[in-house]
């Protein structure tokens, strides 16, 4: 091998700092503090409104890793965190799971919406794509109004939040709280272990040129389909985490709303960056808690935010603030 | 150069909505050769191309490789195959370093394409193959460059390190040399004379030079049609070839 690579410049060492070697530090310190704060907020913040913020900030990550990673842009992930939270609802409550097994059972069923959908979305690119996640979604959320266990307009209510694997008691928030930070917390490590994994190297090449991937023999359709598969799964569990926190599965969690929410939030918090879209959420859900009492208002300041981010800074918050310091967020 | 088709076309047809950008085009090439398709703009070359690799249906005929029926395969297939393409527009990806635009064809050959929950730590285990191609083609002090950053003549360089790295059986080359310095000329020149010692290479060339030096045979395309075949010595003086290619009046 030729001396220039061994040289070493600062150039290369930087390189292979983001890029061939591990987690870097900075992202390191980044999951260290996010554990830290999710460890101490409970006892400064009313843990419900924090559990649904994790929550979200799931919903939105994995929402992102198809968009931001896999370059689909899906306006129907409603669907997967709705009928996870329903089918965590109605285990929880019908079958009388344990909450560990009635988020599990959500989290499947969304993975198998997730295969039927995206093996048949995957097949149109763009706009197309879109229309047809949506589609899918507004089928699944009519679905949820007709079907008996849905509960219709009321939804599947009172879902117990029961014990953990049987044992410790959910109903003290703090109990479930630390149960749905260890979930959440899991889940953003496995989205970032996706993303800087060989098929997240695949992702990456499609997304920087997707002809001459299929040029070098990648049939690129499945990588796409085996990243949907993973978004909705994601999506699921987030969803089912929901239903067991708030003991209520409901026609909002399919509806297209929702969809377009986990859109507003990646794009706000910063799409294709690793963090962003936990910020969206944040900013978002906390939006809709605090200035819940002006009603209709709470739409319109969402709106005005969407509008200012995307004229003045089109990479979303932690985007622009990953392009200051050169680094990837 | 040894005797049977590789790769063979017959009665290739692609019939856009009332244009026939290739007609009838019967094309043979021989295992081990370099063959040039040539012709002047708008003969029909990259569709022909396009229709070797499956990135367009055909309308009509047929394309054997290696005696095997290809003509319902998908692309990604053919590649497999070992017919391995590259494109006009400079085919990198941009956003990858040199090294990981060629561990990303050695990668898909191993299978672990898919694995989704390991690190990308394992991906290390391609880097000395990948260094090693990167130095066939001159990029070496390159590998942790960006491709978007690398200039132009060095992107094609890239792009060919990525195509050997499938070690592909034939090389289809579109318009190599297209927008390149002289200097760059030769390197590249150099370059697939030496990797097409134990390949086939069918390329679409437009500087002649280069199609003089490099190839064993020739097929002159104009307006979709096979014009002339053979080599450099026959179709140069084939005076239709001549007047569509070269143009009229050329002394």
């Amino acid at each position: 091998m030729s001396v220039a690579t061994e040289s070493g410049s600062t150039n290369l060492a930087a390189a292979q700092d983001t890029h061939t070697v591990g987690m870097p530090t900075h992202h390191k310190v980044i999951f260290v503090a996010l554990l830290v704060a999710g460890l101490v907020a409970p006892y400064l913040l009313y843990p419900v409104f924090v559990m649904k913020v994790l929550c979200f900030a799931l919903f939105a990550c994995a929402f992102n890793l198809l968009l931001g990673f896999g370059g689909l842009l899906s306006f129907g992930h409603a669907a997967y965190f709705g009928s996870a939270a329903y089918v965590s609802a109605h285990a929880a409550k019908i079958w009388g799971f344990t909450p560990e097994l009635a988020i599990v059972s959500g989290t499947i069923c969304a993975a198998v919406l997730g295969l039927v959908f995206g093996s048949l979305a995957i097949r149109r690119q763009g706009i197309y794509f879109a229309m047809v996640t949506l589609a899918f979604a507004q089928m699944v959320f009519f679905f949820s109004l007709q079907a008996p266990f849905t509960g219709g307009e009321d939804g599947i209510q009172s879902v117990p939040r029961g014990a953990l694997f049987g044992l410790i008691d959910m109903y003290p928030d703090r109990n479930l709280y630390f149960v749905v930070l260890a979930i959440v917390f899991f889940g953003l490590l496995a989205i970032y272990r996706i993303i800087h994994s060989p098929f997240g190297q695949v992702l990456k090449g499609i997304r920087d040129n997707e002809a001459r991937m299929t040029s070098l023999g990648y049939r690129v359709n499945r990588y796409k389909l085996a990243v949907f598969v993973l978004s909705a799964t994601l999506a699921g569990l987030a969803g089912a985490t929901k239903a067991i926190v708030f003991q209520l599965a409901s026609l909002t969690d399919v509806y297209w709303t929702m969809s377009g929410e986990v859109v507003l939030m990646t794009l706000l918090g910063g799409m294709g960056t690793v963090f962003g879209p936990i910020v969206g959420a944040a900013i978002i859900v906390s939006l809709q808690n605090y200035l819940a009492t002006f009603g209709d208002w709470v739409t319109i300041t969402q709106g005005v935010i969407f509008v200012i981010a995307v004229m003045l800074f089109r990479e979303g918050i932690v985007g622009v603030i990953a392009k200051w310091i050169r680094k990837p967020l | 150069m040894n005797g049977e088709a590789i790769l063979e076309a017959r009665g290739l047809t692609k019939e856009f909505k009332g244009f026939v950008a290739v007609n009838e085009v019967d094309l043979s090439v021989r295992r081990g050769s370099i063959h040039a398709l040539i012709g002047p703009n708008g003969a029909g070359k990259t569709t022909c191309f396009n229709l070797l690799t499956k990135f367009l249906p055909l309308t009509r005929g047929t394309i054997h490789y290696k005696g095997d029926d290809i003509t319902a395969m998908a692309p990604a297939d053919i590649a497999r195959l070992g017919l391995v393409r590259s494109f006009q527009i400079s085919a990198v990806f941009p956003n990858m370093t040199a090294l990981e635009n060629v561990r990303i064809a050695l990668q898909r050959q191993h299978g672990d394409s898919f694995d989704f929950w390991r690190s990308e730590k394992v991906l290390a285990r391609f880097d000395e193959d990948a260094r090693r191609l990167l130095a066939d083609v001159g990029l070496t002090e390159f590998a942790q460059t960006r491709a978007a950053e690398l200039p132009y003549g060095r992107k094609r360089a890239l792009e060919i390190a990525t195509t050997l790295a499938l070690d592909p059986e034939m090389l289809l080359l579109d318009e190599p040399m297209a927008g390149m310095t002289q200097e760059d000329i030769e390197r590249i020149s150099a370059l697939i004379k030496r990797v097409a010692a134990n390949r086939t290479v069918l390329m679409v060339e437009h500087n002649l030079s280069v199609v003089a030096d490099l190839s064993d045979t020739i097929t002159v395309l104009a307006r979709g049609q096979v014009l002339a075949q053979g080599d450099y010595e026959t179709v140069s003086r084939d005076e239709r070839v001549v007047e569509a290619y070269i143009g009229a009046g050329h002394d």
